[in-house]
């Protein structure tokens, strides 16, 4: 008996005369099958569908281009690694092992740093929600506190006095960098004056050391330009207060922001052809800094909290398809077991889909949806791909920024996490939701444990 | 269901519609069924003859099918059925 052919969906494609469509310049069907040396296959098999996948190495090649990028151009370079852009233990300790310190925006944030074993002095606090005892805490661990407004500025003043300690603070600035939306709601002004009259506040008192200044401009930032104008007007408070108070300000922190290899929505181009790299960001800032007047004994010490560009491409997710389905207008329509409870991003980005097995060259449009029993379950709107059929694994790129923090348990639960170290073995980081990590939180009133129906 | 007997389909998978000036693409499952339909073969052929040929079942073949047909419905490549 002579072997069968092999199958594929029988396809008909209207060809379009115009050139680039909506469905992007170039097909993205290139397929991606093994992740660090493991097979996505085996990795489906043994962590289930769907999976989070992170590359170690690809996490510390990523950060080592990052550091050099700034450390050829700058004499004091330091990154904080941004909790909240992924705050799974084991990455947040590969950020460490590289010398990152912690940059945390809430009292479980911060307790985590601790517990990963992070000195204190080496917590970059932010945000606006800094409880009291998360205060006296991070006071006592000589951590960095980033102020962010008047009122944690007097309750720092005031647990200052009481303790007799003198804690370690910045003020987080905000300002126009000519970037259209402006974040105007963290920190103290520039322009109108509030970040100067803060520092006065500060130096007056006495009760508080000043040691940095911090902004954070934005996220996905595509202007270096932005950057270079928030240095300079960073500098410019530093030099003011070297001036009226002989003080040296020990750092300049510039937040995090840069963006990453993905392609932000209604964009024309892929963000891997369009997006400034991390070198532009750098030239930007330090010679933004070195062209200061602010002219101290040592020059500051320039922190970065950078986030999503230095994870996003380290992360993947693994996915099966559980449908093709065709529409009403004719659009085919894959359903993936992956869904926007997994891929918060996906509201953001036109992630880059490739299948884990080899096809033909025939592609077809596709709109991606997710599992969920929900309009708002759209994975890709539009996206031209081989022909899938059910069963087949897709990967998702470019995933490892803020999904793993913001997903939500919402109609499935959360699946494994695994992480391929630099020998290309897998570990599990992270193991998947049950029922019972759900119901153990859920009480049930005695009046409501029994029914009829 | 048949192909209107104006359409032009070339061996390598080019479909021209002389009558709209449209054109399409198929791929080889795509092609098989379109050269039976216009042979006007019936319903049951086609799944027979393409389970022969492929490593399918029936059933998915079928579904297929059927997918197929709608889309050159729409494209309207197929003679009014009375
Ligand atoms: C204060 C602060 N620093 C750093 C980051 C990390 O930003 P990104 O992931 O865009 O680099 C954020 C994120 O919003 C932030 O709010």
């Amino acid at each position: 008996m002579t072997a069968k052919a092999r199958y594929e969906r029988p396809l008909i494609k209207k060809l379009e005369s115009n050139m680039p469509n909506k469905f992007g310049l170039r097909t993205e069907f290139e397929p991606l099958t093994h992740i660090d040396g493991v097979s996505v296959d085996s990795l489906i098999a043994d962590y289930g569908s769907p999976v989070f996948v992170l590359s170690e190495q690809k996490i510390r090649s990523k950060f080592k281009a990052a550091r050099q990028a700034f450390e050829t151009r700058y004499p004091r370079v330091q990154f904080a690694w941004s909790y909240k852009t992924n705050y799974l233990s084991a990455v947040c300790n590969v950020f460490h092992q590289e010398g990152s310190w912690a940059e945390v925006v809430s009292g479980f944030e911060y307790d985590k740093a601790i517990r990963h074993g992070v000195d204190g002095s080496y917590i970059i606090f932010n945000g606006p929600d800094k409880t009291e005892e998360d205060l006296r805490k991070a006071i006592t661990n000589n951590s960095l506190i980033h102020i962010d407004h008047l009122d944690e500025l007097y309750m720092i003043q005031d647990i200052a006095r009481e303790t007799k300690q003198k804690p370690k603070v910045a003020i987080r600035v905000n300002m126009d960098t000519g970037i259209y939306p402006m974040w105007d709601r963290f920190g103290f002004n520039y322009e109108n004056g509030q970040a100067w009259d803060a520092l006065n506040k500060i130096m007056f008192s006495g009760l508080l050391e000043l040691v940095g200044l911090h902004t954070h401009i934005g996220t996905f930032m595509l202007s270096p330009n932005a950057y270079a104008i928030a240095a300079s007007k960073l500098a410019n408070l530093a030099q003011r207060v070297q001036q009226k108070y002989s003080h040296e300000i020990n750092y300049i922190d510039m937040g995090g922001g840069f963006s990453s290899r993905n392609t932000l929505k209604g964009a024309y181009l892929p963000g891997t052809d369009t997006n400034p790299s991390i070198d532009e960001f750098a030239e930007a800032i330090t010679s933004a800094l070195m062209n200061s007047e602010y002219r101290p004994k040592t020059p500051p010490l320039l922190i970065l909290e950078t986030g999503r560009a230095l994870i996003d491409e380290a992360g993947y997710l693994l996915g099966s398809v559980i449908a093709n389905k065709r529409l009403s207008d004719g659009r085919r329509a894959t359903i993936l077991d992956v869904g926007v409870n997994l891929l918060f991003t996906s509201f953001w980005y036109d992630h880059k889909i490739t299948p884990a097995q080899e096809f033909t060259s025939y592609t077809e449009d596709t709109v991606i949806y997710g599992p969920l029993c929900m309009n708002i379950d759209v994975v890709r709107e539009n996206v031209s791909l081989p022909l899938l059929n059910k069963g087949d694994k897709v990967v998702i790129h470019y995933v490892g920024a803020y999904n793993m923090t913001q997903w939500m348990q919402f109609i499935t639960l959360r699946p494994n996490v695994v992480m391929v170290d630099l020998d290309g073995k897998p570990h599990l980081i992270r193991k998947n939701e049950s029922i019972d990590s759900i119901e153990n939180l859920e009480e049930i009133p005695t009046h409501l444990s029994h029914f009829e129906l | 269901m048949k192909i209107k007997n104006n359409i032009a389909v070339s061996d390598n998978g080019f479909i021209f519609n002389p009558a709209s000036g449209e054109s399409f693409t198929v791929n080889q499952v795509g092609l098989d069924i379109l050269n039976l339909l216009r042979k006007g073969e019936k319903q049951e052929t086609i799944i027979q003859q393409l389970s022969e040929k492929y490593q399918a079942d029936k059933a998915v073949i079928e579904r297929d099918l059927s997918d197929f047909q709608a889309m050159i419905k729409q494209y309207h490549l197929i003679q009014n059925e009375e």
